[in-house]
Order: C-alpha cells, then sequence, then structure tokens
C-alpha cells in the first residue's frame, strides 16, 4: 500500500515537462527536495574550492614558483578557505540534516518548511555573491577581484585603508547571508527533534545522529551571532566611519580575533559533529552491532558542544595573552579532548566482536576513525600552548585542520554520500568505483597533509605564496602537490560514479544495507511525505525489532 | 556499462594502478614546473645556513618548548600506538568471514567498567599533561628580565621589519644583530613588538616560538642565543600581498664583534665624494620621502632605514641578497623581485640608475 502511493507520485512527476521539473524544485518546501539541493551546491562549491586549492598546490609544489601572482594566490587562499567553510561544508552538512532528520524520527517533514526552503535560497544567493566578487569585486566597471584578507580576515587588514574596492564587502555580506540560512536550519532542527518525533520516540530512543543534530544546532544557535555581530561591526567600519577594528583610530585588532574564534571554533565542532553523526549510524551497521554505549556517546556529545564554547582563544596563543589566560585556554583545549576520545573508543567497542563488511560507506568511515585520531592527537600538540608557539600560522597547522576536515570530514561525507544514496536516489553507487574513489583519495590525502606536518616544523608558515629554497621544504612541499593531483583524481572518479550510477545504477530497494533506522522502513526515493502511517517505536533500532521479534531491544534499553 | 568497462576491476591489480595514478599527478604537477625562475641568490646563501627548525634550538625558550614538546609527542605517539593497534586488530579480527553463517552477531549495549576506564585514563593523561604546559608557560612567559639585558624595538610594516635599539640609537632594518649570551653570564635580548600597520608576526623557530606584532600594542618577548650564527626567520601572521617574502635574520655575534658592528652602525652615513652625483639624484627624488639616511635630507620613515644598507645581506626583507646587480634591478623595479612591494619603481634612466647604486653602494 506504501509503496503504491510512492510510486504513483513520482511517476506525477515524471510526466511534468523539464521546466515543470524545475519549476517544483524551485518551488518545493520539501525537506528531501532542499537537503538535496543543500547537498549539491555544496558539491559543486566543493569541486570549485577543490581546484582553487589544487591550484595553489601547484604554486607551491616548487620553490620560487610564478605560476600564480602573489595576490592572485592570496585570493585563492580566501576564497578555498571560505568556501570550503560556509559554501561547502555547512550546506553539505546541514544539507544531510535536513534530509535525514525527520525521516529517522518519524516525522513528515521539518517543523518550518517555508523557513528551511526560505533559509537555503538564502545561502544559495549568499554563496553566489561570495564568487560573484570575481567579477564585481572592485565595483562595477569591469575590474574584478575577488577578497584576498584569509578566510580569518583578521583587522586591521580588511579596513578601508588597507583592502580597498568592494571585494571585501561581498566576502562580507556573502557570509551574513549564508549565516542567516544557517540560523534558519538550526532553529528549525531544534524545534524539529523537540516537536516532532514519532510515537514511541523518546528523547533518549533517538538515533545517535539526531542527538548529534540537535547539539550541532544549539552551537549554531550560540556561535553564529557573534560573527555576524562582528561582520555588521566591520560594514559599519568601512562605511560609517566606526573605529570597532580600526586600529589607526584606536581600534582594537584583537576584539576582532575574539568575536572571530568565538565563532570559529565551535564552528569546528559543528562541521565535525556531523561527522561523528555519520559514524555512528554507518559503524554500527556494517559491523552488525548495535552501538556501544548509546548513554555516553551521547553525553560525549553534549560534552564536546558545551566545552567547545570555552576553547577560542587557542587560535590566539601568539597575540600575547598573560600566562593565566594561556594556562586556561590550554586546558579547556586539552579537556575536549576527553569526549572526543570517548567517541572513539566507543566506535571501537561497537566494531570490537562484530562482522565487519568492508563496503564503501565503511571503508571511508574506518578511514575515518584512523585519520580522526591522528588529529585529534595533533590538535592536543597544539593545545600545549608553548608548543604552539611554535607550531601556530605554520603548515603543521594546515596539515592537522586538514586531518580534521578532509581526513575526518570529507571521508564522512563521503562515506554518507554512499549510504544514503541508495535511500535518496534508488540506485545503488557503483562498489568498483566506490572502491578506486577510496583508495586513491586515501593514498592522495596522506601524500598531500601527512609531509605538510614537517614542513611546519621545519619553518613553514601558513599562507605564503612561495618559499626560497635551501631551507629544506622542496621535496615535502612536492609530495603535497602530487598528493593534491591524486586527489582531485580520486574526486572525478566520484563524479562519474555519481552521474553512472544516477541512470545506471543497481536498483536499491528500501534497505539496501539491512540497517535499522526509521528511513530504510520507506520506500527509496521516499515519497514526499515520507511514511503513508505514521511509524510507532519501542527502541533506537526500530527495525531491528521487526526483523529480529525473538530478541528485539527494547528489552535491553 | 561502459564506465565499468574501462575502469579496471578491483582487486586484481589495484597497487599497479595505483602507482599509475600517482605517477600520473607527478607528471601533471611537474608540468607546471618553473621556467628558470631567478631566487636572487637567495638558495645558495641559505644553503650555508641551518634550516630554520623548530627541533634545532639554540636559544633558552626554545630549547624550553622543545623540551615539552618531545614530551607531548612521546605521549601522543603512545596513544596513537595504542589506540591504533586496537583499531587495526579488531578490523583485522572481526572481519566477516567467507564462511559466514549469516547470523547477527551478539549485541553488546554497552559497559559500565569499561566506558568509566576510557574515561578516566584520558583525564589523567591530560590532566599531567596541563601541569607540565603551564609549568613551561610561566617559565618563558614569566622570566625576570635581567638589567643587563640588551632592548630591542621591533616593529612590523608591510612587508619589513624595522629595528630598533633605543638605548644605542641604532636603526636599522630585516637584520637584527645580538650578541651571543653565555649560560655563566646571561645576556639576553628583550624584544618589544609593535606593529605601524596590520598584524605580523615574529618568528625564529630556533630562538623562541612566535609572537604576534598588533598595532596599538605592545608585545614582549625574549632570546638568549647561545651559539652564534645567522638564524633565519618571517613573518607568521598573514598581513597582505607580500605576506610570503617578508623575511628575517637574526645575526648571533660574540660580544667583542657585536660590539664592533654596533659602533658602526652609530657612525653617520659615509659621505664619499665620488658618489656625490648619485646622492644628488636620490636626494632630489622621491626616495628621501620613505627612505631616511642619517646626517642627510632624507628622512622619511615610510620604508628601511638606508644610513648602513650596505651592512645588510639581503634586500628587500630577504628578498634577493644584497648584490650590486640585484640592489639596481630593484631601485630600477622592485615588483620584479617583491612583486606587490610598496615601494613604486623609480623610472630612473641607466645613467642616474648607475649613479644612485653607486652612492648607495658607499652607505656601509
Amino acid at each position: 500500500m506504501e509503496q503504491e502511493i510512492a510510486l504513483t507520485a513520482v511517476d506525477d512527476q515524471a510526466a511534468l515537462p523539464l521546466v515543470g521539473r524545475l519549476h517544483q524544485w524551485v518551488v518545493t518546501v520539501d525537506h528531501k527536495r532542499l537537503g538535496l539541493m543543500y547537498i549539491g551546491g555544496g558539491l559543486f562549491f566543493f569541486v570549485i574550492a577543490g581546484l582553487q586549492a589544487v591550484t595553489m598546490r601547484l604554486q607551491l609544489a616548487f620553490p620560487d614558483n610564478h605560476l600564480v601572482a602573489p595576490q592572485v594566490f592570496n585570493r585563492l587562499m580566501t576564497m578555498h578557505g571560505t568556501a570550503m567553510v560556509f559554501l561547502v561544508g555547512m550546506p553539505i552538512l546541514t544539507g544531510f540534516f535536513n534530509y535525514l532528520v525527520p525521516l529517522m524520527i518519524g516525522a513528515r517533514d521539518l517543523a518550518f518548511p517555508r523557513l528551511n526552503s526560505f533559509g537555503f535560497w538564502l545561502w544559495l544567493f549568499g554563496a553566489l555573491l561570495l564568487y560573484f566578487s570575481y567579477i564585481g569585486g572592485d565595483g562595477l566597471y569591469g575590474a574584478g577581484s575577488a577578497p584576498d584578507v584569509g578566510w580569518f580576515a583578521y583587522a586591521p587588514l580588511t579596513e578601508r585603508a588597507f583592502s580597498r574596492g568592494n571585494s571585501t564587502d561581498y566576502w562580507i555580506l556573502s557570509i551574513l547571508l549564508t549565516s542567516v540560512g544557517s540560523t534558519a536550519t538550526a532553529i528549525n532542527i531544534v524545534a524539529t527533534t523537540f516537536s516532532m518525533r514519532c510515537k514511541g520516540m523518546a528523547l533518549g530512543k533517538m538515533p545517535v545522529l539526531v542527538w548529534l543534530a540537535l547539539v550541532v544546532a544549539f552551537l549554531m544557535l550560540v556561535a553564529l551571532p557573534p560573527l555576524s555581530a562582528a561582520q555588521a561591526m566591520l560594514l559599519l567600519d568601512r562605511y560609517l566611519g566606526a573605529h570597532f577594528f580600526d586600529t589607526q583610530a584606536g581600534g582594537s585588532a584583537i576584539l576582532w580575533q575574539h568575536f572571530f574564534w568565538i565563532f570559529g571554533h565551535p564552528e569546528v565542532y559543528i562541521l565535525v559533529l556531523p561527522a561523528f553523526a555519520f559514524a555512528s549510524e554507518i559503524i554500527p551497521v556494517f559491523s552488525r552491532k548495535v552501538i556501544f554505549g548509546y548513554h555516553v556517546m551521547v553525553a560525549a556529545s553534549c560534552a564536546i558542544g558545551f566545552i567547545s564554547l570555552g576553547v577560542w582563544a587557542h587560535h590566539m596563543f601568539a597575540v600575547g595573552m598573560t600566562p593565566a589566560g594561556n594556562a586556561f585556554f590550554a586546558a579547556s583545549t586539552m579537556l575536549v579532548g576527553v569526549p572526543t576520545g570517548i567517541k572513539i573508543f566507543n566506535w571501537l567497542g561497537t566494531i570490537w566482536g562484530g562482522k565487519l563488511r568492508f563496503r564503501v560507506p565503511m571503508l571511508f568511515s574506518l578511514g575515518f576513525l584512523f585519520q580522526f585520531m591522528v588529529a585529534g592527537l595533533s590538535g592536543i600538540m597544539l593545545g600545549v600552548a608553548p608548543f604552539d608557539w611554535q607550531l601556530t600560522d605554520t603548515y603543521f597547522v594546515v596539515a592537522h585542520f586538514h586531518y580534521v576536515l578532509i581526513g575526518g570530514i570529507v571521508f564522512m561525507i563521503f562515506a554518507a554520500i554512499y549510504y544514503w544514496f541508495p535511500k535518496a536516489t534508488g540506485r545503488m553507487l557503483n562498489e568498483r568505483l566506490g572502491k578506486w574513489h577510496f583508495w586513491l583519495f586515501l593514498i592522495g590525502f596522506h601524500l598531500t597533509f601527512d609531509p605538510l606536518h614537517f614542513a611546519g616544523l621545519h619553518g613553514m608558515p601558513r599562507r605564503i605564496y612561495t618559499y626560497q629554497p635551501g631551507r629544506g621544504l622542496e621535496g615535502l612541499n612536492l609530495l603535497a602537490s602530487i598528493g593534491a593531483v591524486v586527489q582531485a583524481l580520486a574526486v572525478l572518479i566520484f563524479a562519474v560514479n555519481v552521474l553512472y550510477s544516477l541512470a545506471n545504477g543497481e536498483e536499491a530497494g528500501p534497505d539496501p544495507w539491512d540497517a535499522w533506522t526509521l528511513e530504510w522502513s520507506t520506500t527509496s526515493p521516499p515519497p514526499e511525505y515520507n511514511f503513508a502511517i505514521e511509524p510507532e517505536v519501542r527502541s533506537r533500532r526500530p527495525l531491528w525489532d521487526l526483523k529480529h521479534p525473538e530478541d528485539p531491544d527494547w528489552q535491553y534499553e | 556499462m561502459l564506465a565499468t568497462q574501462l575502469i579496471p576491476r578491483w582487486p586484481e591489480k589495484p597497487l599497479y594502478l595505483v602507482k599509475r595514478c600517482i605517477l600520473l599527478g607527478a607528471a601533471l604537477v611537474i608540468g607546471a614546473a618553473p621556467t628558470a625562475a631567478s631566487d636572487w641568490g637567495v638558495g645558495a646563501a641559505n644553503s650555508h645556513l641551518t634550516h630554520p627548525q623548530v627541533f634545532a634550538p639554540v636559544s633558552t625558550p626554545a630549547r624550553d618548548i622543545e623540551t615539552l614538546a618531545w614530551f607531548t609527542i612521546a605521549v601522543c605517539a603512545g596513544i596513537a600506538l595504542i589506540v591504533g593497534g586496537l583499531l587495526a586488530y579488531s578490523i583485522v579480527r572481526f572481519r566477516a568471514r567467507p564462511d559466514d553463517d549469516g547470523r547477527e552477531p551478539p549485541q553488546v549495549y554497552g559497559s559500565n567498567p569499561i566506558e568509566f576506564a576510557w574515561t578516566v585514563v584520558p583525564l589523567l593523561i591530560v590532566f599531567v599533561l596541563i601541569l607540565t604546559t603551564a609549568r613551561t608557560i610561566y617559565t618563558v612567559q614569566a622570566a625576570p628580565r635581567p638589567p643587563t639585558a640588551l632592548s630591542v624595538r621591533v616593529i612590523g610594516h608591510q612587508w619589513w621589519w624595522e629595528i630598533r635599539y633605543p638605548d644605542l640609537d641604532i636603526v636599522t632594518a630585516n637584520e637584527m644583530h645580538v650578541p651571543v649570551s653565555d649560560p655563566a653570564h646571561p645576556a639576553p635580548t628583550f624584544l618589544e613588538l609593535e606593529s605601524a600597520d596590520v598584524a605580523h608576526s615574529f618568528w625564529v623557530p630556533q630562538l623562541a616560538g612566535k609572537t604576534d606584532l598588533i598595532p596599538n600594542r605592545k608585545n614582549v618577548m625574549w632570546i638568549d642565543p647561545h651559539t652564534p650564527g645567522t638564524y633565519l626567520g618571517q613573518c607568521a601572521e598573514f598581513c597582505g600581498t607580500e605576506h610570503g617574502l617578508m623575511l628575517l635574520r637574526v645575526i648571533v655575534q660574540p660580544r667583542a664583534q657585536w660590539e664592533d658592528w654596533v659602533a658602526s652602525q652609530r657612525r653617520p652615513a659615509a659621505r664619499d665624494g665620488a658618489a656625490g652625483h648619485g646622492r644628488e639624484i636620490f636626494e632630489s627624488t622621491a626616495c628621501v620621502n620613505c627612505h631616511t639616511v642619517r646626517g642627510t635630507v632624507a628622512d622619511g620613515r615610510f620604508g628601511p632605514d638606508l644610513t648602513h644598507i650596505m651592512s645588510r645581506d639581503t634586500l628587500g626583507a630577504g628578498a634577493a641578497m644584497n648584490t650590486p646587480d640585484n640592489l639596481k634591478t630593484w631601485i630600477k623595479d622592485p615588483n620584479l623581485i617583491k612583486p606587490g612591494v610598496l615601494m613604486p619603481a623609480m623610472n630612473l634612466n641607466d645613467a642616474e640608475l648607475a649613479d644612485v647604486a653607486q652612492y648607495l653602494e658607499t652607505l656601509r
């Protein structure tokens, strides 16, 4: 019955002409379509910002290289950083939450569907505004240029005296708009998880992913306003003669840094907690075991959320804080390692005693586990404030946070795409291309980012457009650049896989992975209303209960 | 179907093909290799110096940091070995076998004692790390300043370093000379860090960690180099277009040699009659708006002090070695050496250029 209704809905759409179908995507308020548009948009900017990174690596492949001019390099660096955070990480992860949260809690949509649509379009136009600066950054007389102040945009480099033209204004407005979009999503997720869970789903029965979505939403609500406030202050400085950050008129450069990192560090967790969320769904299914220590997992997530609000100044150990200030932020930074460690141990506990199936989502998840562990440990090194006086603003930091952002988050995004692609499209991604994608990406990733740790220890600062020969940096940089191209090849294979599988992939059916959460109980792709009848659950793994009536979960929870 | 036919089967020959992909990547990168780019003599000069490494300290703060760094690395490596080893073991040990019976493994929902243990053990490790960290923070940051310490003011500019010795009446740029500090008779140098425009960061890895130079703020750091030599460093906070070539060197000299250097820097600018014409040109063009040559009409403050420019190893904050040819190129158009630099091309004709260069070469 459920399936029949779903099929007619899909047929209706296919009958529409192309313009009509596109129109449906534009006017949609369906959380699944908006989620997919977020993910698709994010992947589009992932390719652009990734190619910008490859260009930077080619420039840095050799000392004294002249592939791009210094200012062009600085624009690439700024756009790569800004885009990867606001135009790639945020939309892909909010896209997944948009898509999955209602399905996993047995709801028919998010609490405020039209707010959701509003947030998406704000995000999209904010994102386009950022790249429009390449055309209109110096005003509309044809001379374009993107912002070149770095994604952190330290004052007073962003003030009118040092950043003429309009490129910095595009950066400010783009981030303001995308942040408002993200805030809308955050409100929606909080409201949805609190008020739209299906019958029987107490807070303690929500899948770990939904718990993490809730923590991320709260973090967004707390972390984004300081950023937006700082952007507004910067606009006031630039246009109305305010002097918040204008040091030439007595403003404070450090004030900007505090505002930026009060947002910036929770932002790291806003990006990485969704990766934890995917891992907490995927690893159990492919280990064939229930998540180990659900309550501790949830508690650790909340702890990370709280502690991450008190660590921001570890980005500022070199600005000349007092010893007490440095010691406080060193301590809070290392403390956040404890709940993070607990999570890794719990995933290990989930794997332990399981029957591991090495399908592509699991391969990416295992890569994530190793790499995230290394990233966490290099993070501890950076938290040791005196060591950080040497490491901060060097390639060691670049290597560390790419271990988090690529080795952790991007790996889990790929895992999530391989895992939920069948749900969203009804077709499986090709396993063989997927394995190629995984192994090449893994090798390319390590070729690039392992040597960069050593480049940093060898005295190579970040954000430099070139380096001089004879300082021991040549070999490390060449390796890193080769790795960047290998990663690009891997992403190309992924793109081929997506396009190929959309048309020719194996039919998935509703539950291709033999999984346990509610989204796998409806058709693939799910109908617009998700569930014909509101589901009723008794445990955290409702489909396990269905499949194993002799040994249901609710006996143990 | 086509795509799957093109892609070789997994995993018959994976290594061979992975190798191919890496070679292809390498070929693409090397295709972007520069065509005979000049490094203005810097590469050859650098090869005589030690690499600016974090793990080759010659000064107390850098040494304290190194000790703490090795301790931290040892702890982290231990954790990585144990956790990584357990992960690798469990991945191999618990893989699904081909002869699997298809039954689900036993479902384990958690274990309070185990979870308690792996919460408490990390807490203890973190506690130890916090204590050792705090100790080093205080020994480095709160070190008392002996009355004999040398004071140096370092002022960051886009994209060069102004270096002033307030007690000695010396102004120079980009290359700081300090006396060696014998551990038996410590003679540390205390740096006051300021900025004239945007944020910069002072970093010479072998001497100390970095400290930012922030406008409207005075930061302090100290060094006490034990070994004479030239130590490379550079700006470590993004400061605009030429952040990449805002280089720095600290020249550590035995006391007597350093005192000779001080004496020579305190002398007024040389006046060599043979270079009089070049001097006239220098003093009648825009040069004097930005540069100072003490004792002449040139008293600009925007660019580096040139009173003893020939006593310095490099030009353009380390962008080029200070050779006569490089000097001429620099005056003619500094953008050729350091694109985006704030000094404009001086548009001198060849004769004027030669004269000005000749004059500058007398400023020893």
